[in-house]
């Protein structure tokens, strides 16, 4: 199911959360909404899901072409997970994922059998079988969070809203688990939002990527666009490392660490290279980086691969040519 | 053996909470009992099974656990609308709840006779119709939940105050209304919270004396509770009886206590 919102705005007293947002989230996408904190990326999700609600205006949230604007989180039929997990800590891990069928009007509740089916059914899909009985503390973050999506995916959602699903696990289960969404993300194929902070999450995961920042939406595309064609500074320094440069015309220019080309000395060509000093090495891993002095006294990051630094036996105060590779973006 | 901590200090810092404790509460409790001890096993069952020891512990017993049901119920409402609602007044109403552990409890005592007598403000009201409010069980069941009250509040905040709003937001997503999320999710995960508030509410109130004895009346066989039984006893010198009554006390709350103990923990085994 699409999700198209339209100029939505929020305040919360006299600070303005989100202004005049609109945007367009595809059938079956996986979507990122990633910016700083602050950015309004999380009350826009929650203005999705009804657990806030956008100030009076012409704004809009639809549904598949349907007006949810005005509809309470509950009637919503969205899944949605937190970012510390929200488990009911009383409850087993059946219970809790059963939660969302046990609180259906009686009508429509299915009977215990299915209910216990059903949660069997969802425990296999986030690779958790056998677990039905033990409590929320007994289990990892990781097993947490996938409870969390079990118990949000069995009151079958329109759409799946995720708020820093990650945020809270460490690096490698981080890591894990952002490949492991990835995978049964294309399974299920369910409409996905996330919020994010972390851009490598974002690039990584997402279809599209929404860039926010002061309560507007920078800049929305594919990973690939956003992180080779960034339309502001604010979205050029906030995927990735960046270098800024001085240009002596006043100008500020852009140009990522990896886009930098490093030759001896001898090889400078003085119509297209500049010179400079390097003041630092970071050799540890594959890619080394490289802090640089150049001839009118800015600092780059440059980042070659660790084959090239031995070939080019660079140690620090050693003297380099720099070749930019890509046009310096403004 | 000796193992090395950050903060040091073990040894001593237990060697003084023992000899405080031995001070303040061991030494003189043996000393009740061995006076108690003095009489032998006949005279404590002839003094215990007698009809106003029975009907005095029968009031305080129960007079207590229905002011702290009362006081748990009522500290639970209070507590809900002082964290989870921000409105004027709101820190007063918090100020005002610790009122009942400051106030000297015969002044509470005094005031609330006051009221509810049949010509107070709230007793003549009540008389109309039909409910006589001191001087009777219901007088003793006042005084006990006004003095039993500010421990649920107190215990209740801190517990409340830590619930974060996403597990409300979660049950609220899964369709669950007010009521179901209260029921289902809220009030569970507060239990244990709330028992440990009826346990010091029905504690404090076994052992109230100042507040009661002002509003109950006093009268053997009907309105005479527990402590002031040891204290009338004291007057008359009957010191070994009031030791007895005071032993048998301790030890049927200490009991009452250990087993609500019990239930909390296997709640807590059950439900963490």
């Amino acid at each position: 199911m699409s999700i198209s919102i339209h100029s939505i705005s929020k305040t919360f007293g006299s600070y303005k959360a989100l202004e005049d947002v609109s945007l367009e989230v595809p059938n079956g996408s996986l979507t990122a909404l990633l910016g700083p904190s602050g950015s309004g990326k999380t009350t826009l999700l929650r203005i999705v899901a009804g657990l806030e609600f956008a100030d009076d205006g012409p704004g809009k949230i639809l549904f598949h072409g349907e007006n949810v604007v005005d509809v309470p989180a509950g009637k919503r039929h969205v899944g949605f997970v937190f970012q510390h997990y929200a488990l009911f800590k009383h409850m087993t891990v059946a219970e809790n994922i059963a939660f969302g069928l046990s609180v259906l009007p009686r009508r429509e509740r299915p009977n215990a059998e299915e209910i216990t089916h059903r949660v069997h059914e969802l425990l296999g899909l986030v690779k958790l079988d056998g677990l039905d009985k033990r409590r929320p503390h007994e289990l990892s973050g990781g097993q947490r969070q996938r409870v969390a999506l079990a118990r949000a995916l069995a009151i079958k959602p329109k759409v799946l809203l995720l708020d820093e699903p990650f945020g809270a696990l460490d690096a490698q289960v981080r890591k894990d688990l952002r490949r492991w969404l990835r995978s049964f993300h294309d399974e299920i194929g369910l409409t996905t939002l996330f919020v994010t902070h972390d851009q490598e999450e974002a690039l990584e995961l997402a279809d599209q990527v929404v860039v926010m920042r002061n309560a507007r939406i920078e800049q929305v595309g594919s990973p690939q666009e956003i992180f080779d064609r960034p339309r502001t500074p604010f979205v050029y320094e906030f995927l990735g490392n960046v270098n800024k440069l001085q240009q002596p015309s006043g100008k500020v220019q852009y140009i990522r660490p990896h886009e930098i080309e490093v030759k001896f000395a001898a090889e400078f060509d003085p119509r297209e290279d500049r010179l400079a000093v390097v003041q630092h090495l970071f050799s540890a891993g594959p890619i080394a980086a490289l802090s640089v002095r150049l001839d009118d006294g800015q600092f780059l990051e440059v980042e070659i691969s660790r084959k090239q630094l031995d070939e080019l036996a660079l140690s620090e105060g050693d003297q380099l040519a720099l070749h930019f590779a890509a046009d310096l973006v403004p | 053996m000796s193992k090395r901590r950050v903060i040091p200090g073990f040894g001593l810092s237990l060697g003084f909470s023992l000899v405080y404790l031995s001070l303040i509460i061991l030494i003189p409790l043996s000393a009740l009992f061995l006076k108690a001890a003095g009489l032998g096993w006949r005279e404590w069952w002839n003094l215990l099974t007698s009809e106003r020891v029975f009907a005095a512990a029968k009031l305080t017993f129960g007079a207590s656990a229905c002011a702290a049901a009362t006081s748990t119920v009522l500290g639970l409402l209070v507590t809900w609308v002082l964290v989870r609602y921000r409105f004027t007044g709101r820190r007063l109403l918090d100020a005002m709840i610790d009122l009942p552990f400051a106030l000297p409890t015969a002044v509470a005592g005094i005031t609330l006779t006051a009221i509810y007598a049949p010509n107070g403000w709230l007793g003549e009201p009540l008389a109309k119709m039909g409910i006589k409010a001191a001087y009777n069980s219901i007088g003793v069941y006042i005084a006990l939940t006004f003095i039993g009250f500010p421990f649920v509040v107190r215990t209740l905040q801190p517990v409340l105050e830590d619930f974060t709003k996403d597990t409300e937001e979660a049950a609220a997503t899964l369709g669950a209304g007010r009521w179901v999320t209260f029921w289902r999710v809220i009030f569970p995960m507060m239990v244990p919270a709330l028992i440990t508030g009826f346990t010091l509410a029905f504690a404090r109130a076994i052992g109230e004396y100042g507040s009661v004895i002002f509003i109950s009346g006093n009268l053997p066989m009907k309105t005479e509770i527990l402590p002031l039984l040891i204290v009338s006893q004291l007057e008359q010198y009957n010191v070994p009886a009031a030791a007895v009554i005071a032993s048998a006390m301790l030890i049927v709350s200490f009991t009452l206590l250990f087993l609500i103990n019990l239930l909390q923990r296997w709640l807590d085994w059950h439900k963490k």
